[in-house]
C-alpha cells in the first residue's frame, strides 16, 4: 500500500509538471502582451516597459517557469494576477467552492436519475421505457449546455418566475456584500445550473449503466445464480450491480475530476462565479498566473479523485485488491 | 423409478433472422441414480435441451412446448416460484467454463452459502459450515480457510471443483453437467470424472454428462444420446453404441476419436459443418455431409427408428440393415487395423 501511494506520488508530481510547462509553452507560442493590459489603457510605452519587468515578463519563457515552480516551492503560492494583483490562490479558493457545487449537486441529479433508468432500460430492453430514455439519450448528448441552458433560463426563469436567472449564492452565510446567501439561497439559485449541467452527463451515464448492467447479465456467473435457484432480485442486486457498477465508478472518478476544472459553458451561462467563468475571463486578459493556477488546480482533482477510484476499487473489486 | 421424462422437446428461438429450432422433437428418460451422456458438436442443441429442462431459457425469445416430467410432475408451464425451487435443490447444474461461471466479486464460501440459504431454512453459520463440509467433499485442500478466498484466487480445477461442491450442496437428484471439463487440461479432466464418479456413487444422484467427448461418455454413462441439428439421431445403452454404432454421424464420431497408438496417421474428421438451424437441410440433416447419401435422404426425414441389434436403441438413418453392417463392418475393421498397426 505504502509502495503504491509512494509510485501515485511520483505519478502527480510529472503529470503536474506536464501539464503547467504546456501551459506555460501555449502561452508562449500565442501572441500575447499582458503587461499592456496590464498596464491599462493610457499607459505609455515606458510603463508598458516597467510593468513589463515587473511582471518578469521582460524574461525567457523558461525563466518565467522556473520562477513560478521557485514561488510554488518556497512561499506555496501560485503567485498574483497579472490583472489586478490579486493572489491566485485566494482567487481559487473563491471559486472553487461554486464549481464544486455545481459538479457534485450535478452528479447527485445525474447519478439518481441515471442508474434507476439505465437498470430498468437494461432489464426491458426495447420495451417503451427503453426507447424513451434512448431518445433522451439521444437529445441529451446532442443539445449543447448553452442552448439548453439558455433556453432553460428564457422559459423557467424569465417566462414562468419559478426560479432565478442567473447568480450565485453562497451555503454558507456570512459573506460581506453577500446580496443572499444561505442553503435554501444556495439551491434554490442553482437548480437551473444543476440541470443544464447533468443532462449531457445523465445521458451518458443512462447509456453507459444500460450497457453494463446487460452486459453483466448474460455473464456466466450470472447463469450460475439462476441455476441456484436465485429470484431475479436477488440476481439483480447480489450478482448484476456490483459488477456492473465497477466501470460507472471509474468514469464517474475521471469526470468529477475533470468537471472541477470548470463547467465554463453552464457557468457562463448563468453568471456563477466559478473556475470556468474565471479561466475564460484570465485568458481574455492574458493572466497567465491565474490560468496556471486553475491548470494545476484541475490537474490536482483528477489525481486526487483518481485516487479516490483506485482506492474504492480495491473495496469493490477483490482481483485488484492490493494483499 | 424414472428422475427425469422428457417427451418430444422443442424449443424455438425467436432472433430476428427469423425462428431457430434449437431443440425438436427430443425424448429421453433418466432413471434414478443413472448416467446419461448427452453428445454433439457444438450448437446440435444439447446445451439449449437442458436450459429448457431446467427452465433457464427466456420466455421472452423462445417457445418451448413438449413435457418435462421430473418424478413424475410436469415441470413445462410450471410457475418461476416453483421452478426456483426446484433449481439448485433438485436439480444441480455444472457449466463448462469455471473461470467465468463463479461471481468474481464474491467468497467461495459466500457463494455456496447463498446456494443454502436459497433453499433450506438455517442460519448464516450453519450455512457456512455446510459449505466447508462440501469444499472437503469436493477434495479442497485446507477447506476451512480456503472458503474465504474469492474465485481468482483459485486454479480452474479448483473452480470446477467450487462448480460441482455447489451443485451438489444441497443433495440433489439430479446433476445437469454441461461440458464440465471441456475447459480444463486433460489431467485435471480425469479428476474431475474421477470426482465426480465417486460423488454419484456416494450421494446416489442421476448425472446428465453434457460433453462433445466420447472418451467421457464412455467413462461415465449408461446410456447416451448423440444429438445433431437439434434432433436426437441415434440413442441407446452407452455398450451397444460403441459395439455397434448404427448411423453414419455416430460413425464419424467415433472415427474422429483422438487414439494414442495410431501415431503418424491422420484424425478423421467429418467434412462440413453443423447444419444452420436457421434454414435446416430438407430431408436429414446429415445428409450435405453424409458419405453414403442417397435420394431419400434429401427429402425424407428419417424417423427415430428402434434397431434390430439391441433394446433401447433407437436411430435415425435410411439405410438399410444389410448396408449399414456391411459399412460397420469396414469402418470397425479400419480402426482395428489401425490400431494393430501401431
Amino acid at each position: 500500500m505504502t509502495q503504491f501511494l509512494i509510485r501515485r506520488l511520483f505519478w502527480a508530481i510529472f503529470l503536474f509538471f506536464v501539464a503547467t510547462i504546456i501551459t506555460y509553452l501555449i502561452f508562449w507560442v500565442i501572441p500575447a502582451d499582458p503587461a499592456r493590459l496590464a498596464a491599462g489603457k493610457a499607459a505609455s510605452p515606458t510603463d508598458i516597459a516597467r510593468v513589463r519587468h515587473f511582471l518578469h515578463l521582460d524574461q525567457p519563457i523558461w525563466k518565467q517557469y522556473f520562477y513560478f515552480v521557485k514561488n510554488l516551492v518556497v512561499n506555496r503560492s501560485l503567485g498574483m494576477s497579472f490583472v489586478n494583483r490579486q493572489s491566485v490562490d485566494s482567487i481559487i479558493g473563491k471559486d472553487a467552492p461554486v464549481t464544486a457545487s455545481l459538479v457534485f449537486g450535478g452528479a447527485v441529479f445525474w447519478l439518481t436519475l441515471s442508474i434507476p433508468v439505465g437498470i430498468l432500460s437494461a432489464l426491458r430492453p426495447r420495451s417503451i421505457l427503453d426507447r424513451i430514455s434512448m431518445t433522451f439519450v439521444l437529445i441529451g448528448i446532442s443539445a449543447h449546455p448553452v442552448w439548453i441552458g439558455l433556453i432553460l433560463s428564457f422559459v423557467v426563469g424569465y417566462k414562468l418566475h419559478l426560479t432565478p436567472i442567473a447568480g450565485y449564492c453562497n451555503f454558507f452565510p456570512g459573506a460581506p456584500g453577500a446580496q443572499c446567501e444561505g442553503p435554501v439561497q444556495w439551491a434554490y439559485h442553482m437548480i437551473l445550473p444543476w440541470i443544464t449541467f447533468m443532462i449531457l452527463f445523465a445521458a451518458l451515464y443512462v447509456r453507459l449503466v444500460r450497457a453494463n448492467v446487460m452486459e453483466t447479465m448474460s455473464e456466466d456467473y450470472v447463469r450460475t445464480a439462476r441455476a441456484k435457484g436465485a429470484s431475479q432480485s436477488r440476481v439483480m442486486v447480489q450478482h448484476v450491480l456490483r459488477n456492473s457498477m465497477l466501470p460507472v465508478v471509474t468514469i464517474l472518478g475521471m469526470d468529477l475530476g475533470l468537471a472541477l476544472g470548470g463547467a465554463i459553458f453552464t457557468e457562463t451561462i448563468f453568471n456563477l462565479p466559478g473556475l470556468g467563468r474565471e479561466v475564460v475571463a484570465a485568458y481574455n486578459a492574458d493572466d497567465l498566473p491565474v490560468i496556471t493556477g486553475v491548470v494545476v488546480f484541475s490537474t490536482l482533482c483528477v489525481i486526487v479523485f483518481n485516487l479516490i477510484v483506485d482506492v474504492l476499487y480495491g473495496f469493490l473489486d477483490p482481483r485488484i485488491r492490493p494483499s | 423409478m424414472k428422475a427425469l421424462e422428457v417427451q418430444d422437446l422443442n424449443t424455438t428461438f425467436r432472433t430476428d433472422d427469423g425462428l431457430v429450432k434449437a431443440v425438436s422433437g427430443v425424448s429421453f428418460s433418466l432413471e434414478q441414480g443413472a448416467t446419461l451422456g448427452v453428445v454433439g458438436e457444438s450448437g446440435s442443441g444439447k446445451s439449449v435441451t437442458f436450459l429448457t429442462v431446467m427452465g433457464l431459457v427466456d420466455p421472452r425469445h423462445a417457445q418451448v412446448s413438449g413435457s418435462v416430467l421430473l418424478n413424475g410432475e410436469e415441470m413445462l408451464g410450471a410457475s418461476q416460484h416453483h421452478l426456483r425451487q426446484i433449481r439448485g435443490a433438485t436439480i444441480g447444474m455444472i457449466f463448462q467454463d469455471p473461470m467465468t461461471s463463479l461471481n468474481p466479486v464474491k467468497t467461495i464460501g459466500w457463494q455456496l452459502e447463498e446456494a443454502v440459504l436459497i433453499h433450506q431454512d438455517v442460519t448464516r453459520k450453519e450455512a457456512r459450515k455446510r459449505a466447508i463440509e462440501i469444499l472437503k467433499e469436493v477434495e479442497i485442500p485446507r477447506a476451512d480457510q480456503r472458503v474465504d478466498d474469492y474465485p481468482h484466487q483459485f486454479s480452474g480445477g479448483m473452480r470446477q471443483r467450487v462448480m460441482i461442491a455447489m451443485a451438489l450442496i444441497n443433495n440433489p437428484e439430479i446433476v445437469i453437467a454441461d461440458e464440465p471439463t471441456t475447459a480444463l487440461d486433460v489431467t485435471t479432466q480425469a479428476q474431475i470424472l474421477r470426482l465426480m464418479k465417486r460423488l454419484q456413487a456416494e450421494y446416489r444422484m442421476a448425472i446428465v454428462m453434457i460433453t462433445h467427448d466420447l472418451g467421457v461418455v464412455a467413462e461415465l454413462s449408461d446410456d447416451v444420446i448423440v444429438m445433431y441439428g437439434g434432433k436426437v439421431v441415434e440413442q441407446s445403452r452407452v455398450n451397444d453404441l460403441f459395439a455397434r454404432p448404427e448411423m453414419p454421424y455416430t460413425w464419424g464420431l467415433l472415427g474422429s476419436l483422438p487414439r494414442l497408438n495410431a501415431e503418424g496417421s491422420r484424425l478423421e474428421q467429418i467434412p462440413g459443418q453443423p447444419p444452420s438451424l436457421l434454414n435446416p437441410p430438407p430431408g436429414c440433416l446429415f445428409h450435405p455431409r453424409c458419405e453414403f447419401v442417397m435420394d431419400v435422404c434429401r427429402t425424407k426425414l428419417p424417423e427415430l427408428a428402434p434397431s434390430e441389434h439391441g433394446e433401447d436403441h433407437r436411430f435415425r438413418c435410411h439405410l438399410d440393415s444389410e448396408t449399414r453392417t456391411r459399412i460397420w463392418g469396414v469402418k470397425k475393421a479400419a480402426l482395428v487395423t489401425e490400431d494393430a498397426a501401431a
